[in-house]
């Protein structure tokens, strides 16, 4: 077994003695044999450790290095500005909070949609065994589907959300560009207003049927909103008429004045294409930790000893409710640590919600499901590509913020496989 | 226990009568319904199963359709694209997309990635799995999933902000955005992957073959490299080549560190892009959405995804069947 050209059989039953220790100086020709055999092999070993040593620090460097390089720059600029603000312009007071609302919002849709999909999926796979050919073969596909997916660049995912759920394919039509709102899409919960003036409280607005809707002329005795939603009566001057100076005034306008078209979006405004909004990057979050969550889910579920299912099989249970009340309670914790650690993965997942929001800037918490966003590692990204240092700074103390949420779901993870993790065989 | 021992004697037995009818006249349903719902079930979970699937159709679609939107742009070629190493989307009268520019710049960074993830990934996986004692264990694993934990911007900063001053330092000719930086940093990212992935490897050969080179005065050093490491040598390679498929694909890090000049240059101190990094650029970019520049986004995709499903694919396929069974 052992390769090197001086290790005769000899020389390998030689260093015996020499392991046992003292009397090995008594034998002069023998000692030479063993120094070629296992003298050089020795060394090498003790070598080749000394580098697995040097290797293992180097990894311990590199994680010090940058953590330690981050916290030197990010500590001074972590103050509470940096939770309370939204990402201004000036390098002091910008913060992260619409960033952090964002990745809120994002994160929890993608764990709600992902979670039971892809446990379903593990369960299909792991508990309901392909009874024909042709089932095992689509099972194979689907296995081989899933490693294959994982291994897919997420920026791809991102180009897939951007046709598949921003602007679905164009199956409603595709836009000349985002601002174009004059697009044919279906909306559910937005009202819109023309409004005429907006100096403070003084408003006029006059509802319409649609985006598209032509601009409201002002004709006389039409109806209309005041700021606060209020029915009012507008009067409709013509041009030259001189204004009336009593408390009129508010609602009194010319004919020929122009009107804003303005929309008024309710917290369940939905619309189709989805548009950049919360929902298209939650969906393509989705894609991205899928495989993780499937695999992981299957790892969890094959630990389960088959001594219960075949128990609760003999008790006469179908294969639903050996998975619901046998196998499922059992694979729990696996399951929880892995969804969270996908969800810790989701969070950090930059690439594919830059390609769906891209960089706008966002000055406060979504509202909807629609709504435009960004997330905490996005808005790193804009502030690392900006030239001033400042900026650079308020990444790294950002990047401390996210590291230490990031930290603190890997330590729930770990606490759950810990307290919950009772061994079952 | 205490409801054993309630069980137990005449009173229990009755007690235990009463419980089992109850059981039988009660919580029994229907066998038809108890069915239906099991087929309801099992349906639902395939067509989860399916959804996956449904994915990989979508991106394959969605990637060939606007590829194939892309090549039927005038200015656009087959011969120019896979001919030409002139990347030149944007400049209005002299368009070029010679893709070879953007698959340069990412195997140069790939390559310098690989040469620190692969051996120090191997030797770090050889350590842990042959060498290290439990305590050493304790401390490297957990270590090690920190930094596959650490978001890749953050390695993107890592790289600008530490990496790439350090090699200022070390040798004036380094560009403030670099392929070296790059690429050391997506190389520290991939580390951990390759770790694991050959440390599973390694971990699989079987105890027997070990005690078996023992047995025959081997040292530590001819066990790990010279029978472990051959036994699991399709694990390992299989693990390089996910490696490299995550490298290839990696963006924030290059979006960030190795700027935006595509260019067909074997020179680690000067800029490139990749083709991640293109794709960025024009996400963040003030670009028209539908012009000819938009679509290439989506076939330098594609060319990116078909090399990382030949990468996983290859590797996936080795992993099994080039697998060494030893039981």
């Amino acid at each position: 077994m052992a390769n090197t050209p001086d290790s005769s059989p000899s020389g390998a039953a030689e260093t015996q003695p020499r392991a046992l220790g003292s009397n090995a100086t008594a034998r002069g020709p023998l000692e030479s044999v063993e120094l070629l055999s296992g003298q050089p092999r020795r060394r090498r070993d003790r070598r080749f450790r000394l580098l697995c040593i040097g290797t293992a620090a180097f990894s311990v460097l590199i994680l010090v290095g940058l953590l330690g390089s981050i916290l030197i720059q990010g500590l001074p600029h972590l103050t509470w500005t940096l939770t309370t603000n939204g990402p201004e312009p000036d390098p002091q007071r910008a913060g992260i909070r619409p960033a952090v609302f964002g990745t809120l919002w994002v994160c929890l849709i993608c764990g709600l949609l992902t979670l039971p999909i892809g446990v379903a999926t593990a369960i299909l796979l792991e508990e309901y065994q392909p009874k024909s050919r042709i089932g095992r073969f689509l099972y194979g596909i689907i296995q081989l589907n899933i490693t294959n997916l994982a291994g897919v660049p997420s920026v791809v995912y991102g180009l897939l959300g951007l046709t598949a759920f921003v602007s679905m394919f164009g199956l409603f039509g595709t836009a000349a560009s985002d601002q174009d709102t004059q697009t044919s899409r279906y909306e559910i919960g937005v009202r819109y207003f023309d409004q005429f003036f907006s100096e403070g409280e003084r408003a006029i607005l006059i509802p319409v049927d649609s985006a598209s809707a032509p601009m409201t002329q002002p004709v006389a005795g039409m109806t209309a909103l005041n700021f606060y939603g209020e029915e009012i009566q507008p009067t409709v001057l013509s041009p030259g008429q001189p204004l009336p100076t009593d408390e009129t005034l508010q609602y009194t306008l010319y004919a020929d004045a122009e009107a804003g078209r303005i929309t008024q979006q309710a917290w369940y405004y939905f619309s189709l294409p989805l548009g950049r909004g919360v929902l298209a990057g939650a969906l393509t979050l989705m894609l991205v930790i899928l495989p993780v969550v499937i695999i992981s889910s299957q790892e969890a579920l094959r630990a389960v000893p088959g001594s219960l299912r075949a128990g609760a099989l003999g008790l006469g249970a179908t294969q639903w409710q050996v998975v619901w009340n046998v196998t499922l309670p059992s694979a729990m914790p696996g399951i929880l640590t892995g969804s969270i650690l996908a969800m810790s993965r989701a969070i950090g997942e930059t690439a594919p919600i830059l390609i769906i929001a891209g960089i706008v800037y966002i000055s406060r918490a979504p509202q909807h499901l629609m709504d435009d966003f960004t997330v905490m590692p996005l808005q790193l990204f804009n502030w690392i590509s900006r030239p001033q240092e400042d900026f650079h700074s308020l990444a790294a103390a950002g990047i401390i913020l996210l590291l230490g949420i990031l930290l603190s779901f890997n330590a729930v993870a770990v606490l759950i496989r810990q307290k919950l993790h009772k061994p079952l065989s | 226990m205490s409801s054993a021992d309630e069980l137990t004697g005449a009173s229990g037995k009755a007690q235990l009568d009463e419980r089992v009818s109850t059981l039988l006249r009660g919580e029994r349903r229907p066998l038809a319904l108890v069915r239906a719902r099991e087929l309801v079930i099992y349906a639902l979970l395939l067509l989860c199963g399916l959804f996956s699937l449904l994915v990989t159709v979508a991106i394959v679609y969605v990637l060939a359709a606007e590829t194939v939107t892309f090549f039927r742009f005038d200015e656009v070629t087959f011969s120019n694209f896979f001919g030409s190493t002139n990347w030149n989307p944007l400049l209005g009268g002299q368009k070029s997309f010679g893709i070879w520019a953007l698959i340069s710049g990412t195997m140069l960074i790939t390559v310098i990635a690989m040469a620190i993830a692969l051996p120090l990934g191997l030797i770090t996986a050889v350590y842990l799995s042959e060498y290290a004692p439990k305590r050493v264990r304790n401390v490297l694993k957990p270590i090690l999933e920190v930094l596959a934990g650490v978001p890749t911007v953050v390695y993107g900063f890592f790289a600008l902000m530490t990496i790439t001053p350090v090699l200022q330092w070390l040798h004036s000719g380094f560009s403030v955005y670099n392929a070296a930086s790059a690429g050391i940093a997506v190389g520290i990212l991939c580390l951990p992957t390759v770790c694991s992935l050959a440390e599973d490897a390694l971990q699989a050969v079987p105890r027997a073959l070990r005690d078996g080179a023992y047995g025959l005065g081997s040292t530590r050093f001819d066990v790990s490299v010279k029978v472990v490491v051959p036994a699991a040598l399709s694990g390992i390679i299989s693990a390089f080549l996910l490696a490299i498929a995550r490298a290839v694909g990696e963006t924030m890090v290059v979006a960030l560190a190795a700027g935006s000049l595509p260019q067909a240059t074997i020179d680690p101190r000067e800029q490139v892009q990749t083709m991640t990094g293109y794709m960025v650029q024009m996400a963040t970019g003030d670009v028209s959405n539908y012009g000819t520049e938009y679509y290439s986004m989506y076939a330098v995709a594609a060319t990116l995804f078909v090399m990382t499903m030949a990468l996983t694919l290859i590797g996936n396929i080795v992993r099994r069947r080039f697998r060494e069974a030893y039981e």
